[in-house]
């Protein structure tokens, strides 16, 4: 019926077209509405962030400070020494992004290998051992947690950085994202390197690499999203502040400030920032890669 | 030059060549695999068949034949954070993936500025946890937003939300409906743009209503995607633990004590690590179960 009003309306010329106008701005408020609503935690921890001890809890909320106090961010990163302590926060998002990146760097390096080893090479017991992988995607985290701890502590790596690189170099869900993603390419680009003579491996480097360096990027965002944002692992393995990633360093802010709110929300706020710039420059290879490893591991 | 020669002797060795190439390419992956996943889950299975405490050194533990699987249904922690684990993702799966679906599709079919408004609902679910978190404890505090907002809409006592029996769970499944959302709305938006138009264009000649278009054609046809959302949605919601650890620790009393919560205390705090372990595979039990059941019962409502 609308379709057939509108074909008529278009060929009147009539307000038909109007109409559906207003429809679009009235669904475009109510669900900005609700969207900015969304965002409201993140307005209120920015806000915090910006002001003075008290005025956090003043009410009713002054949502725009009438106090600008950026010195909550020079406290949290102990910059022109207006802090009363050091917080080592530095250190921590130092931590974080050394841990993101090498494991980022590592498994999209055994991820593209073995995806593709598994799409395209046709080796013996390759279904076998696929089938294992994807067996054990099914199992949570937490059953493998106590013996890593275990076995952490038995080869005497507990407590290091380690516990939280050896395992991140390889993800299971970031084999599967590239073998699907190879399976897409032809075999005759894989052929023509045969005919080249080249090595498989200087097939992989040379023509699948390039090929496959979407699938890539989205696997990257996706594992240092996974990184930057791991609670449980940390929690459990870190133990010296030294050495604490981003979350652990947040918790033990909250417990050693509690009533310092605006610094909690800084710290927060200075969290957030590396995920929000990573999502907003490459967001169709993030929302790409998340889909394809809505199951973390 | 080789490829072309395809008897005997050569034919085997070729084959044995290309296993080592391939052998050589997972290799790496294959390493990691086994140390770090597949070896802990046999050692997580065994220890779940011991009395383990680690304080009492490596391999000092005696076998109880099963007994922490018969234990733990009479252990009122663990009864009360499968109750309440249950009631976290029953609440939260449906509210999400409803919320998620209603969003997509009105923004997809009415909205000016779709990228901006699927960024802005996207935002929480790419956050970090635990800043997330913290700054929900401050939203839920009486001074906080949410409490005045409650207060604007006419509520004169709004309750200590964390820190009341009956609010505490409901208020960690909003924050994590919250989150959530727009993630499965992103997922449900990449489909909807998947959707035949034709059909909506036979439907409107029919003189079908937007709810009838709705109900009747974008539900059946995003059924593979609700279906994948259900499963993923179930288990990530059944595997919560940073919110409670962070804004309650299960508390008040047991109200948000949650399973893998109960994991962690048991293993890390207690060092009961077979009696830790055992509770892990129950909740690798459950989530296998969840997902089969949902593969099985996928036949009568998802239309491929």
């Amino acid at each position: 019926m609308k379709a057939m009003a509108a074909s008529a309306a278009r060929r009147s010329g009539g307000h038909y077209r109007e109409k559906q106008v207003l429809v679009r701005v009235i669904w475009t408020v109510l669900i900005g509405a609700f969207a900015l609503t969304m965002i409201v935690p993140f307005l209120w921890m920015i806000s915090a962030s910006m002001k003075r001890p008290l005025d956090v809890m003043k009410l009713p909320i002054d949502w725009i400070p009438d106090y600008w106090y950026p010195q909550n961010y020079m406290k949290v990163w102990n910059v022109g020494g207006v802090a009363a302590r050091d917080y080592h926060f530095g250190l921590a998002y130092f931590n974080s992004l050394k841990i993101a990146f090498i494991n980022l760097s590592g498994s999209v390096l055994t991820s593209t290998l073995a995806g593709y080893a598994f799409a395209k090479i046709k080796f013996r017991g390759a279904t076998g051992i696929f089938f294992l992988y994807l067996a054990t995607m099914m199992i949570p985290s937490q059953v493998t947690l106590i013996p890593k701890f275990i076995l952490f502590n038995e080869i005497g790596i507990s407590g290091t950085h380690l516990t939280l690189i050896l395992p991140g170099l390889i993800t299971v869900t970031g084999t599967f994202l590239m073998r699907q993603y190879f399976m897409q390419v032809p075999d005759e680009l894989r052929e023509s390197g045969y005919v080249d003579g080249a090595s498989e491996l200087r097939i992989w480097a040379q023509i699948m690499v390039p090929i496959a360096a979407p699938g890539m990027a989205s696997l990257a965002m996706v594992v240092f999203l996974w990184n930057w944002n791991n609670y449980l692992d940390p929690l459990v393995f870190l133990t010296n502040w030294r050495l604490y990633t981003i979350p652990i360093a947040l918790t033990n802010f909250i417990e050693e400030s509690v009533t310092e709110y605006n610094l909690v929300m800084a710290a927060s706020a200075s969290a957030l920032l590396p995920v929000f710039i990573v999502f907003l420059a490459g967001q169709k290879f993030f929302v790409k890669g998340l889909m394809a490893g809505a199951v973390k591991g | 030059m080789q490829r072309t020669i395809s008897s005997g002797k050569r034919g085997i060795s070729r084959q044995l060549k290309t296993d080592l190439t391939g052998y050589a390419f997972i290799a790496p992956n294959v390493l990691g695999f086994t140390l770090f996943t597949l070896v802990p889950m046999i050692i997580s299975l065994i220890i779940s068949f011991t009395d383990w405490d680690y304080t009492q050194g490596f391999g000092n533990w005696t076998f109880n034949g099963g007994a922490n699987y018969v234990e733990m249904w009479a252990d009122k922690w663990f009864v009360d954070s499968l109750v309440n684990t249950i009631v976290f993702a029953v609440g939260v799966v449906p509210v999400t993936i409803f919320l998620a679906l209603v969003l997509a599709v009105v923004i997809d079919k009415f909205c000016y500025a779709k990228l901006p408004i699927r960024l802005a609902m996207f935002m929480p679910y790419i956050s970090n946890v635990v800043a997330v978190a913290i700054v929900w404890v401050m939203m839920y505090s009486p001074w906080g937003p949410f409490t005045q907002m409650v207060k604007m809409l006419g509520v004169e006592n709004p309750p200590q939300w964390l820190g009341d029996h009956h609010w505490a769970l409901p208020a960690i499944m909003l924050m994590t409906v919250w989150s959530g959302v727009g993630y499965a709305m992103m997922i449900y938006t990449s489909s909807i743009t998947a959707l035949p138009r034709d059909i909506y264009e036979a439907a409107d000649i029919d003189g079908a209503g937007e709810l009838t278009k709705f109900f009747k054609i974008t539900i059946p046809f995003l059924s593979p995607t609700t279906f994948f959302l259900v499963i993923t949605t179930f288990i990530s919601s059944f595997q919560v633990f940073a919110p409670i650890q962070i804004m309650t620790r299960g508390g008040p009393g047991t109200a948000t004590h949650v399973l893998v919560y109960y994991i962690y205390t048991t293993a890390f705090t207690f060092y009961r690590m077979g009696y830790a372990a055992s509770m892990s595979w129950i909740l690798f039990i459950i989530l296998f179960m969840i997902t089969l059941v949902q593969w099985r019962g996928q036949k009568k409502w998802v239309s491929y």
